[in-house]
């Protein structure tokens, strides 16, 4: 039957592993619903928050990396805030998300992985956001020309788009920052 | 003309919401000898029974009705009312307008109001014609007996012995202690069971104001509160209790040896055998439908290796006559019986086995030293299934009652194994977690934290054996799947019983059980240490299922209860009973049979029967037998109830 969940004790690995990289104790939920309640992407997640938390206690690693959930989560921390055990549910939605990339899962929300790409390159060029080249680059990596082309015009004719990016002070440190990041990993 | 005196209570909206008790309170004002009625809001208020006692001492009534709520609610605090103005209390009389009406007639306001109306009427004949009556006094045994030599029954004689009254304590096997005996560590601080129940035994052994008559059991039980009647059978233990210094001699030389119903099936006993291993008393007994001497006579090694010649193959069973002025049931319980179950493999697959059993495991004094093994081959569980709400809270097949200590006792369970077993992995099926007491949720909290528990949320369905496997089929409600483990070893937290006998015990005592055969209290919250039968309270697992922390709070509850009830040399009783007009009885002795509490007697030298007045209960029945009118209960004789009748047929 395809839905039994085979209990085994070699999946708590994954349960370890995300309590590890989010240094959330994800062992206290006690199911209570108060994230999902008030989590404003939940009504579009194909697995609403509390339940990635039992999942995840249930070691079922492919249907959590490879949900929607974890990139439709827009860190707003709604959850983490009101969670009566304190697990930040925004930051846990992270760490799925850095091991979903490092799996190889293909994120089931193709563009938000391409535009989380696309935001970091920005950075790492710039050490701010430059808006212009940062939605080019999104545009080119998803290959979506057309949809919010007109507010983008919009708020390009009103400058909110500027032309020329203003990188910040320390562009060395920034890079250190990067390569640090990426070493450790 | 007596000078009567109507008070109508509005309770609130409780009566007046229906009752017009203006109206009511006018009517009955017309009547010929009420000279003062009236109604307030709250007449059990104190300024409701100022009214009352105003009214007594500046009209001089001479008997009062109070139209209000049961008389089992006020009855009492009115007729203190009107004794502190000097009038007879049984002179005041309640008439129930509440239960029996404005409650039931809602929707019928106007009838509800006229029945209200006949019922204060009726009320009003009843008190026309009732006699001043005084309570009863008699003298009491200012003693107690306790059933029940576990932690309840313990905790209770040893408060009522310290507190300076005499306890005979009765305890059915031969140890003291109970089902706390046989527990490895207790939540919610993980202090060993048996160290603090041994100091309590040895304490209760020692305490000169307690008589311990192990094995034992009370056979026969008369007489009423103050003063019982016991016949204690206090079993032949084949071993002389004066002699026995407990040196252990004859256990190692006992050839016969028995799956041990202590150790739950998992450890042996010999035929001479403690009760369990450092046992209060400790001292040992035989059991004679195992023990050689009893089948054949073949062997009395026993007595042979005894140092002290203290093994007597002769002994009898004793009775021993008591009395007692209370008793204290403190029966205790028992797990779910394995054969009533029949689900989960239990009894079938020997590494399925309930809470009881994997406390004697987890125990260091018990079969297995405290080491966690599969009973099948003796290895390691390194996956372990606990499965909560076994027979508990399944009114369709089991008990529809919460079982109420098998949460905590799995959590506990579930960490004391993972400390043991630090890379197994326990799994709980739950279907709801009841934390309630002190510390309690802390607890479960800081284990689960802790020690990687798997709470699975949902019930079991289906238990069986694969491949050397026990495979627990069962569902988790929080993700909505299907589960299936693949366990070494599976406990399962059965449901808590009242023990074995209670219900021959109460009938014996006259108390009552409930359908569960769990001992009823005389009012769930405000008198739940009391049983129904006066005299008679209750303490522990046998009243309901708790834990050891609440068992002890309610024996020191009962315990003070019954300081209280014999801190005087005499006891008042209501005098509201039968009573025989001598002239008239013919000593037929119908009576006699009918009464179910023993409280009607033949005078052979009278020719006439008589009343015990401390056992009649004022029930009746012997009123209603009589062929010759000859006895009639106080204040409620059949001229006044035939009054009373008139008043709603007229």
């Amino acid at each position: 039957m395809e839905s039994v969940a085979i209990m085994e004790k070699d999946m708590s690995p994954f349960l370890e592993e995300a309590k590890r990289r989010s240094g959330e104790d994800l062992s206290l939920c006690y199911q209570c619903l108060k994230c999902t309640a008030g989590c404003p992407t939940a009504p579009y997640m194909d697995i609403r928050p509390n339940q990635i938390i039992r999942m995840i206690q249930m070691g079922m690693k492919q249907e959590v990396l490879g949900s929607s959930a974890i990139w439709l989560c827009v860190s707003c921390e709604t959850c983490g805030t009101r969670c009566p055990n304190k697990i930040d549910i925004g930051v846990l939605m992270d760490a799925l998300r850095e091991m979903a990339i490092e799996e190889g899962v293909t994120a089931k929300e193709k563009n938000i992985h391409l535009l989380h790409e696309a935001f970091v390159q920005s950075i790492r060029r710039g050490g701010r956001v430059h808006e212009a080249t940062m939605l080019i680059d999104y545009k080119l990596r998803s290959r979506d020309f057309l949809t919010d082309l007109v507010p983008g015009m919009v708020l390009f004719m009103k400058g909110k788009i500027p032309l020329f990016p203003s990188f910040v002070k320390g562009r060395d440190e920034i890079k250190r920052i990067f390569e640090r990041c990426t070493k450790v990993r | 003309m007596k000078k009567l005196g109507v008070f109508i209570c509005h309770c609130g909206v409780n009566i007046a919401g229906t009752v017009d008790v203006k109206s009511v309170a006018e009517k009955m004002g017309r009547v010929e000898d009420v000279c003062h009625s009236t109604d307030y809001i709250y007449m059990c208020s104190d300024p409701g029974q100022q009214l009352i006692r105003e009214a007594i001492r500046e009209k001089g009534l001479e008997g009062v009705v109070v139209a209000c709520c049961s008389p089992n609610m006020h009855e009492n605090t009115f007729r203190k009312a009107v004794r502190s103005q000097g009038m007879n209390p049984y002179l005041c009389e309640i008439a129930n307008i509440r239960e029996q009406c404005s409650w039931v007639h809602q929707k019928e306001k106007e009838e509800a109001t006229r029945k209200a109306e006949e019922i204060i009427l009726a009320t009003l004949e009843k008190v026309r014609r009732n006699e001043e009556l005084e309570a009863i006094a008699m003298s009491i045994h200012r003693n107690v007996l306790v059933i029940g030599g576990g932690i309840a029954g313990m905790t209770a004689s040893l408060d009522l012995a310290n507190g300076g009254y005499e306890v005979i304590l009765l305890e059915r096997k031969s140890a003291l202690g109970g089902h706390m005996a046989q527990l490895s560590k207790t939540f919610p601080d993980l202090s060993p069971a048996v160290p603090d129940l041994l100091t309590k035994a040895s304490e209760v052994e020692k305490h000169p104001r307690i008589d311990l008559h192990c094995n034992s059991e009370l056979e026969e039980v008369k007489g009423f509160v103050g003063n019982f009647d016991l016949t204690l059978r206090e079993k032949a233990t084949y071993v002389d209790r004066k002699k026995c210094n407990g040196c252990g001699l004859c256990i190692e030389s006992c050839p016969v040896e028995y799956a041990s119903p202590f150790e739950r099936g998992l450890g042996m006993r010999k035929a001479i055998d403690l009760a369990y291993p450092h046992c209060v008393p400790h001292q040992p007994m035989i059991a004679r439908d195992r023990c050689q001497y009893f089948k054949d006579g073949s062997c009395r090694r026993c007595e042979e290796v005894c140092p002290e010649a203290a093994i007597r193959f002769d002994q009898e069973d004793e009775k021993i006559q008591k009395k007692a002025g209370a008793i204290v049931v403190a029966t205790g319980y028992e797990l779910y019986p394995r054969e009533a179950l029949g689900e989960y493999g239990y009894g079938e697959i020997s590494d399925v086995i309930d809470g009881l059993t994997f406390e004697r495991m987890l125990s260091p004094d018990g079969p297995t030293r405290g080491k966690v093994i599969r009973p099948s081959d003796g290895k390691i569980p390194k996956e372990m299934v606990f499965i909560q709400c076994v027979a508990s809270r399944d009114p369709d097949r089991y008990m529809p009652y919460c079982s109420r200590i098998c949460c905590m006792v799995t959590a506990k369970q579930a960490k004391i194994y993972k400390e043991q077993v630090p890379d197994g992995q326990p799994y709980i099926f739950y279907m709801d977690i009841r934390s309630d007491g002190k510390g309690y949720e802390e607890f479960l909290q800081k284990t689960i934290e802790e020690k990687q528990i798997l709470y699975l949320r949902g019930r079991v369905s289906r238990v069986f054996q694969d491949d050397g496997k026990v495979r627990v089929l069962g569902v988790d409600t929080l993700t909505g799947r299907m589960v299936e483990v693949g366990a070494d070893m599976v406990v399962l937290a059965t449901a808590i019983v009242p023990s074995n006998g209670v219900k021959d015990l109460a009938a014996r005592l006259r108390a009552t059980v409930d359908k569960h055969g769990f001992l009823t209290e005389a009012h769930i919250k405000l008198y739940p240490v009391e049983s129904s039968t006066k005299g008679i309270y209750l303490a522990g697992c046998g009243q309901s299922p708790k834990d050891i922390t609440d068992t002890v709070s309610q024996a020191s509850a009962t315990a003070s209860k019954i300081q209280a009830l014999l801190s005087t040399d005499q006891l008042l009783q209501d005098p509201l009973i039968a009573h025989v007009d001598e002239a008239i009885c013919s000593g037929c002795g119908i009576c006699v049979e009918i009464c179910p509490y023993e409280a009607r007697e033949m005078d052979d030298r009278r020719g006439i029967s008589i009343v015990h007045s401390a056992l009649c209960q004022g029930c009746g029945a012997c009123i209603a037998a009589c062929p010759n009118f000859s006895c009639e209960l106080r204040n409620s004789s059949s001229a006044q109830t035939l009054r009373m009748v008139d008043t709603f047929i007229t």
